[in-house]
């Protein structure tokens, strides 16, 4: 019999974890609590006041929508993208062996392993080379390159555990295809291409360094904050700005979580 | 005879679907083929085209007078990297690197050890939610947010106050390199930012290590007269290194490109993020922002091969 599931950890593992798991999260709190402070030349701690009036005024503010729908905009497209070409690389990946299988994986990945600053330059020296101007979609061409691989790590993970002979079985009975696909390979890796979709949006909207040298003079929302950081017009509207962009990437993180939790219940997959 | 086959080989399927779906049945090889060709094409031209003309152009020079590209196979670019202000934008960068990777890797140990081990039903639940929120959470928010702690005016000094300690800050800021007029524009701030937000991809890799370990290894080692700490020295620690090195992958190679950290939370000096930065746009010297960046390409290059030399990738 094993002994090793009922031991109660010492107390300085505890502690330890502890606050290793509290300087993870303090920070990210204290965002909130600015959030509604009413000082507004400073960062001023213990703020002097309590108020809502800031989130008015970053309401009414056209710059701040602007930025966030391009960013919606571009993250939607990107993932789309990034969606269809990580699938089919999983898929062409993890059904069949063939020469130079290992060289793509790679190559999926090394937009992401690669410095972000490495893969700007180059996207931007190429458009330059290229005449390309910069629009919305030199943004979209970016962030589709690194959102692949996330969308592709989370199909192969699910493909490895869908089993062949669910598909053989159907292409048994009958079904083409395309028929095999639609009725029995989506159902089966639907909620790993979802969870993969929402990390790639979240990475996407996220993103700041490619952006910042394929977007010419468009900001999207994290360029805006980023140029709020470097020379802050009104610091308290960048206060709720960042709360409101914690929130907004928390949900998909989130629901990737519970949607990819399950994930050893697929058909086929207690075998 | 004939009866048997006739049920057994079904007839042609008609229409372009049916047929389509017989071909990639017979010839799975073309339906590979169409499978590849999207994600291939896109990252063989979008990013590897850039990434290779990128690398072409270090192999160009500047002219000093024109300022306009020389395009002659030279290595003059590479050779100006070795004097000594850009040299010491190396040193400085790679310094910061190890001392981020050893610092991240020593916090991320505890939490990826607890939540591998003792982290049971639901409390397993909160430490992968509570790695992975921070991990995903906005990088500028992250920044933002260490901005207001390490301000002036901001929660941290409020906190020392109230404890008494304020003379322990201003004599760490006294010190000579790490110190600075203000924690949020010295190295110190930095390394503390790039810990923060490079921090979380360290325990996942050592946490996927330590839950391969057994229990009753650890136990064993203690049945046998080892102390805690010579358990960790001889038998956790081997065992978790793999999961160390492939964490350190990430943050060694996130902290080597970031430009954006130093820039807000810093003192002036450059790192190669933004030297690259500022050689490609302001001084429009392309040549050597190129060949800036193949530094942290073959330092990484050189990492990966150690990495998978150790098994490192097993464990990701």
């Amino acid at each position: 019999m094993r002994s090793d599931r009922n031991t109660s950890a010492p107390l300085g593992l505890k502690i330890a974890a502890g606050a290793g798991l509290a300087f993870l999260h303090l920070p990210i709190l204290l965002i909130f609590l600015y959030a509604f402070t009413t000082e507004e030349k400073s960062y001023q701690f213990p703020p002097p006041g309590l108020t809502l009036k800031w989130f008015a005024v970053t309401w009414n503010r056209p710059d701040v929508w602007e930025a966030l729908g391009l960013s919606v905009r571009v993250a939607a497209i990107s993932t789309a993208i990034a969606l269809v070409l990580g699938t089919l690389c999983a898929a062409a990946v993890s059904r069949t062996k063939f020469f130079g299988r290992e060289t793509i994986s790679l190559l999926v990945i090394l937009p992401i392993a690669l410095p972000g600053i490495i893969t700007g330059i180059a996207l931007r020296s190429a458009f330059s080379f290229a005449e390309i101007p910069f629009s919305f979609w030199t943004i979209v061409l970016g962030h589709a390159t690194f959102c692949v691989v996330v969308v592709y790590n989370n199909a192969v993970a699910r493909f490895r555990r869908v089993s062949g002979s669910l598909i053989e079985a159907s292409m048994d009975l009958g079904a083409d295809s395309f028929q095999t696909f639609r009725y029995i390979i989506l159902p089966n890796i639907g909620t790993a291409l979802l969870a993969g979709g929402m990390l790639a949006f979240a990475l996407s909207f996220d993103e700041v360094i490619v952006t910042t040298f394929t977007a010419g003079q468009q900001s999207t929302l994290p360029i805006w904050m980023l140029e709020e950081l470097v020379r802050p017009r009104q610091r308290p509207v960048t206060n709720v700005v960042a709360m409101v962009v914690v929130i907004v990437t928390f949900l998909p993180i989130l629901g990737a979580y519970y949607l990819t939790r399950d994930g050893d219940q697929v058909a086929g997959g207690g075998k | 005879m004939s009866t048997v086959a006739d049920t057994s080989i079904l007839a042609r399927r008609g229409g372009l679907a049916g047929r389509l779906s017989d071909l990639f049945w017979r010839k799975p090889g073309i339906l590979l083929l169409l499978m590849l060709t999207p994600p291939l094409l896109w990252l063989g031209i979008i990013y590897l085209g850039s990434l290779i003309a990128l690398l072409l152009q270090s192999f160009f020079s500047i002219d000093d007078f024109s300022g306009l590209i020389n395009y002659e196979f030279t290595l003059s670019t590479y050779r100006q990297l070795l004097i000594p202000s850009n040299f010491d934008i190396i040193l400085r960068t790679v310094v910061m690197a190890v001392m981020v990777t050893l610092a991240s890797a020593v916090i991320a140990f505890p939490i990826a050890y607890y939540a591998a081990r003792y982290a049971r039903g639901k409390w397993k639940v909160i430490f992968y939610l509570g790695v992975m929120l921070p991990l995903w959470s906005s990088y500028l928010v992250k920044i933002y947010a260490w901005k207001l702690i390490l301000a002036k005016e901001g929660i941290l000094t409020w906190f020392l106050a109230k404890l008494h300690l304020l003379w322990l800050l201003d004599a760490w800021l006294a010190l000579p390199v790490v110190g600075g007029s203000s924690l949020s524009i010295s190295y110190t701030g930095t390394f503390i930012v790039f810990i923060y937000v490079w921090m979380p991809f360290m325990i996942l890799p050592i946490q996927a290590a330590l839950e391969r370990v057994p229990g009753n290894l650890i136990e064993a080692s203690a049945d046998l007269g080892g102390n805690p700490a010579q358990t960790f020295r001889f038998v956790l620690f081997p065992l978790a290194l793999p999961g160390i090195i492939a964490g350190s992958i990430f943050t060694f190679s996130l902290t080597l490109g970031d430009y954006i950290i130093p820039q807000i939370i810093g003192s002036s000096r450059l790192f190669i993020g933004q030297a690259v930065y500022a050689q490609q746009g302001t001084a429009g010297n392309i040549p050597l922002a190129a060949a800036f960046s193949v530094v942290p390409i073959v330092i990484m290059g050189l990492y990966l091969w150690m990495a998978k030399r150790q098994g490192a990738f097993d464990a990701l």
